[in-house]
């Protein structure tokens, strides 16, 4: 394997990165869809993630790594464990997943591990992607490429938390909270709408027309392929700073404020925006905070809103089917209105 | 001539290069690998096997008539060429193989037809038309030493600021958005100086690169833009001192370097240009045979308990974990140390399909001088109401409209409603109606959709007065039977058709040729948006 492109080396894509940032920040956000161009730098931006992720605590010897603190949510054998006194708990990475376009049902929900079942007779579940990327991120790329039956599978799972697997003879049921990051062409193919409306966060990217960003882009990717080593080297100061900021941001997010203005600014754009249901809103709001707590100040504002309105509903209006670049400028027009500009 | 280029290129690896070729109809578990059936039953645990992309690694891959994958199975390529490696998350097994490998793509497609998916073609940096070739240079200073050595020395290759920022001026000159082709032209240049043992790449490597893998990718015609360049130099400034002391002299290459590609445009990609981009198409696409081969009965969906045969095929993995269980009570008591796996014929599961019920909506739309002048601001109004339709139905959809220019295929079928309007809002109108060319264009494309397993539906926009020929004379009589034994014969075909009838006052002979054609027949109604809508509310379940 390579080694992977450093995050902050990315050069513009500012809301692209932001919402990443926040997905990372407050999961409960619920994931980010890039939409965009080839050649922007979306997977690289999204694969680069994993390195900044703070790492996070967990049940020791559970295969799910269930979360030590938050008790009753964990997986059937953490729960029978937690009844009888705290867990012992150790430190792991943060899961990124990748879910190839290749992949087979088996490999996504688990199955029966075959090599115990043929050479030992067991029956035993063998853990999928989903159990996998359980409290991390799951990454497709290009996700509006995926088999519609994987679809069905992966809408069920992230809208229950849960995965239950029956087949084989096997009755397993985990939890699979995972971050859904997407990202594809648009050229390529629509997004099924049930698909599109589990992502938190949708983030439209182009490539930039400046001369000297190109060329800057060029230059560093240019130098990263001469000397991966040397140039994460040079980039890992900036990439201690932001891992910073995602931990601490993670630490404060309890204790930002959201005022009641705010959440009445986020309940009229969102209605006056004719979004459908109140995940919209919520989504904004959530946003925003995770957002304030990157900036390491203790209220959402204003600001906050504005960066993280069109992220937060572009995918979620009502729109003409035919209408491409529309939806952005609907909601920047509302955000104008709003707050004045 | 593709041949001995492929020989040229093969002498020019090193001996032990594998080289390999992925068929068409390559599947999931031989391209990226799974599970090894008989491996797995005589060792009595499973066995990976590897996958033709891993196989491949160090060496080269050719992908004959690339055009023809779908772009699923392009996005399998072109993630392996980005990663470099193959993630195996198939049957069973977890794996990361290393996968680097130079890809060889043979782009059969005729003029008007769509060629490799965009999402692979974007990844490729070089491109070479075979039937502009005459001889192959032999060239006695490139050999497969030179070769071997260069590709140590690549990585010690140093390309300059001035070089990359040259060449990514002359990508935006040319009209290229994608960062990607001048990220790719930086590594020709790399490799060009390789090749000539430089330490450093030089203005021979830039214009190499500018050759190979610029030019061949412009989308403007180089005049309009080269002027505009010289004001979006100031960018330099950003960068400090190390672009202060290159400034004079990157001038010169920026420009001679838009000379080289301006010199090699390929002289049919200018003449594309120059008439608006617009694919034409012309002529049918004779490869007939070997798509039906390579059609597949639909895409795996599950499994399901049964037997094999009657064109079920046995779901190996599923059987396998359905009988693992059971080994132990299963194992010959007389040699119980037998690795040996006990299928029984209950454990049987066979793969479910479901028969890819995709529909391709093609839309004919008439865009002659006579239409023009009528409703075709509401003729493509009811085209966008149908659009929505198919989005809901998630159908592709294709754009041919026809005019004094001829019959043109403005969109080949794709899923993208937003270019689909984007087309249709740009169909330039004017000149005759060859409306019998519209249907034969629109008939092969049809016939072209159905041989990939789709449904097809056409929706015919037209006033009904022909009178172009297909042979381009006029003439209204000629034009009309014309059109009428065309029509015919698509309807002999069975594809189903609907005819909006764009004319004032419902036409005579656009109700005969929907006759022709099999079509329902629609006389657009003179009224509002809603009751078009209501109208092609009737006219949606034509199918």
């Amino acid at each position: 394997m390579r080694a992977q492109f450093p995050f902050t080396a990315v050069l513009g894509q500012d809301e692209m990165k932001r919402a990443l940032l926040i997905s990372a920040v407050d999961p409960s956000v619920g994931g980010v869809l890039v939409f965009g161009d080839r050649g922007t730098g979306k997977s690289t931006a999204i694969r680069g993630l994993s390195a900044l992720l703070p790492r996070i605590r967990v049940v020791e010897g559970c295969r799910y790594r269930c979360d030590p603190g938050a008790n009753g949510t964990g997986c059937e054998d953490c729960q029978e464990r937690g009844r009888s006194g705290s867990l012992p708990s150790t430190w792991a990475v943060v899961p990124v997943v990748d879910l190839p376009l290749g992949a087979t049902e088996d490999r996504i929900i688990g199955a029966l591990d075959l090599e115990r079942a043929l050479t030992r007779g067991e029956k035993a579940f063998e853990t999928g992607l989903l159990a996998r990327a359980h409290r991390g991120f799951l990454y497709i790329d290009e996700v509006n490429l995926l088999e519609d039956h994987l679809v069905d599978l992966l809408l069920d799972v992230a809208a229950s938390g849960e995965n239950v697997v029956e087949r084989e003879g096997l009755s397993v049921r985990h939890p699979a909270r995972f971050v859904l990051v997407g990202s594809g062409n648009p050229e390529e193919g629509e997004l099924r709408p049930q698909l599109l409306d589990r992502f938190g966060l949708s983030v439209e990217v182009k490539t930039p027309s400046d001369i000297a960003t190109r060329v800057e882009i060029i230059k560093r990717r240019n130098a990263f392929e001469l000397d991966a080593a040397a140039f994460l080297d040079e980039w890992k100061s900036e990439e201690e700073v932001v891992s910073a900021q995602i931990a601490s941001a993670r630490s404060s997010l309890r204790f930002v404020e959201t005022s009641q203005q705010i959440i009445s600014q986020a309940a009229e754009l969102s209605a006056g925006l004719g979004t459908d249901g109140l995940r919209g809103e919520l989504t904004l709001v959530r946003a925003a905070r995770a957002l304030a707590a990157l900036e390491d100040v203790g209220a959402v504002n204003a600001s906050h809103l504005k960066q993280v309105a069109p992220s937060a509903l572009r995918h979620r209006l009502r729109r003409n089917p035919l209408d491409d670049a529309g939806s952005t400028v609907r909601v920047e027009r509302a955000v104008e209105e709003m707050f004045g500009e | 001539m593709r041949d001995a280029w492929l020989a040229h290129l093969l002498d020019l690896l090193p001996k032990e290069s594998v080289v390999r070729r992925a068929p068409l109809h390559i599947t999931d578990d031989r391209l990226l690998g799974g599970l090894d059936l008989a491996a797995t039953l005589c060792a009595g645990k499973p066995v990976v096997q590897k996958g033709l992309l891993a196989e491949i690694n160090g060496g080269i891959l050719i992908g004959a008539m690339a055009e023809r994958l779908t772009a699923a199975a392009a996005s399998r390529f072109a993630s392996a060429l980005d990663l470099g490696a193959v993630r195996l998350e198939r049957d069973g097994f977890t794996q990361t193989m290393p996968a680097r490998f130079g890809l060889i793509a043979f782009d059969e497609s005729l003029a008007g037809e769509p060629g490799v998916p965009a999402i692979l073609r974007e990844r490729l940096p070089l491109r070479i038309d075979l039937d502009e070739i005459r001889h192959l240079p032999k060239d006695a200073a490139v050999n497969r030493d030179v070769v071997l050595r260069a590709r140590e020395d690549l990585t010690k290759v140093v390309v300059s600021a001035d070089v990359i920022q040259s060449l990514c001026v002359t990508a935006a000159a040319l009209g290229i958005a994608s960062l990607l082709a001048p990220l790719m032209a930086v590594r020709v240049a790399r490799a060009s100086a390789a090749l000539a043992g430089r330490k450093v790449a030089n203005d021979d490597d830039a214009i190499a690169a500018v050759r190979m893998v610029l030019a061949p990718r412009a989308t403007v015609a180089i005049e309009a833009h080269s002027a505009e360049e010289s004001p979006s130099q100031p960018s330099n400034d950003e960068h400090g001192t190390e672009a202060r002391g290159s400034n004079d002299r990157q001038q010169p290459l920026e420009n001679m370097l838009i000379e080289v590609a301006k010199a090699c445009i390929p002289p049919r990609l200018l003449e594309a240009l120059k008439s608006g981009g617009g694919r034409r198409s012309t002529g049918s696409n004779g490869k007939s045979g070997s798509t039906r081969s390579t059609m597949r009965r639909g895409r795996p969906v599950g499994v399901a308990v049964g037997k094999p045969g009657a064109g079920a095929r046995v779901h190996v993995i599923e059987t396998l974990r359905t009988a693992a269980p059971w080994q132990n009570l299963r194992r010959d008591k007389a040699r119980p140390d037998s690795r040996r796996v006990v299928v029984r014929a209950s454990d049987l599961r066979v793969h479910r399909v479901k028969q890819r019920s995709e529909t391709t909506t093609i839309f004919v739309v008439d865009a002659s001088g006579s239409s023009a002048l009528h409703r075709f601001g509401e003729a493509k109004g009811a085209v966008e109401l149908l659009l929505a339709e198919c989005y809901v139905r998630r159908d592709q959809v294709a754009l041919i409209a026809f005019s004094g220019r001829g019959a043109e295929l403005l969109l080949p079928p794709t899923r993208s409603l937003a270019r689909a309007k984007r087309q249709l809002a740009d169909i330039p109108g004017g000149g005759g109606t060859p409306l019998a060319a519209a249907i034969d264009t629109a008939f092969e494309l049809a016939d072209g959709q159905r041989r990939r397993g789709q449904t097809v539906s056409v929706v015919l926009l037209t006033d009904g007065r022909p009178n172009l020929c297909r042979d381009g004379r006029a003439g209204r009589e000629a034009a009309q039977s014309e059109a009428v034994a065309a029509s015919i014969a698509v309807r002999a075909t069975g594809i189903a058709a609907l005819l909006i009838d764009t004319s004032p006052q419902a036409s005579q002979f656009a109700s005969t040729l929907a006759e022709a054609l099999g079509a329902r027949y629609l006389a657009l109604p003179h009224a509002d948006a809603q009751t078009l809508a209501a109208a092609v509310q009737v006219g949606r379940n034509f199918q």
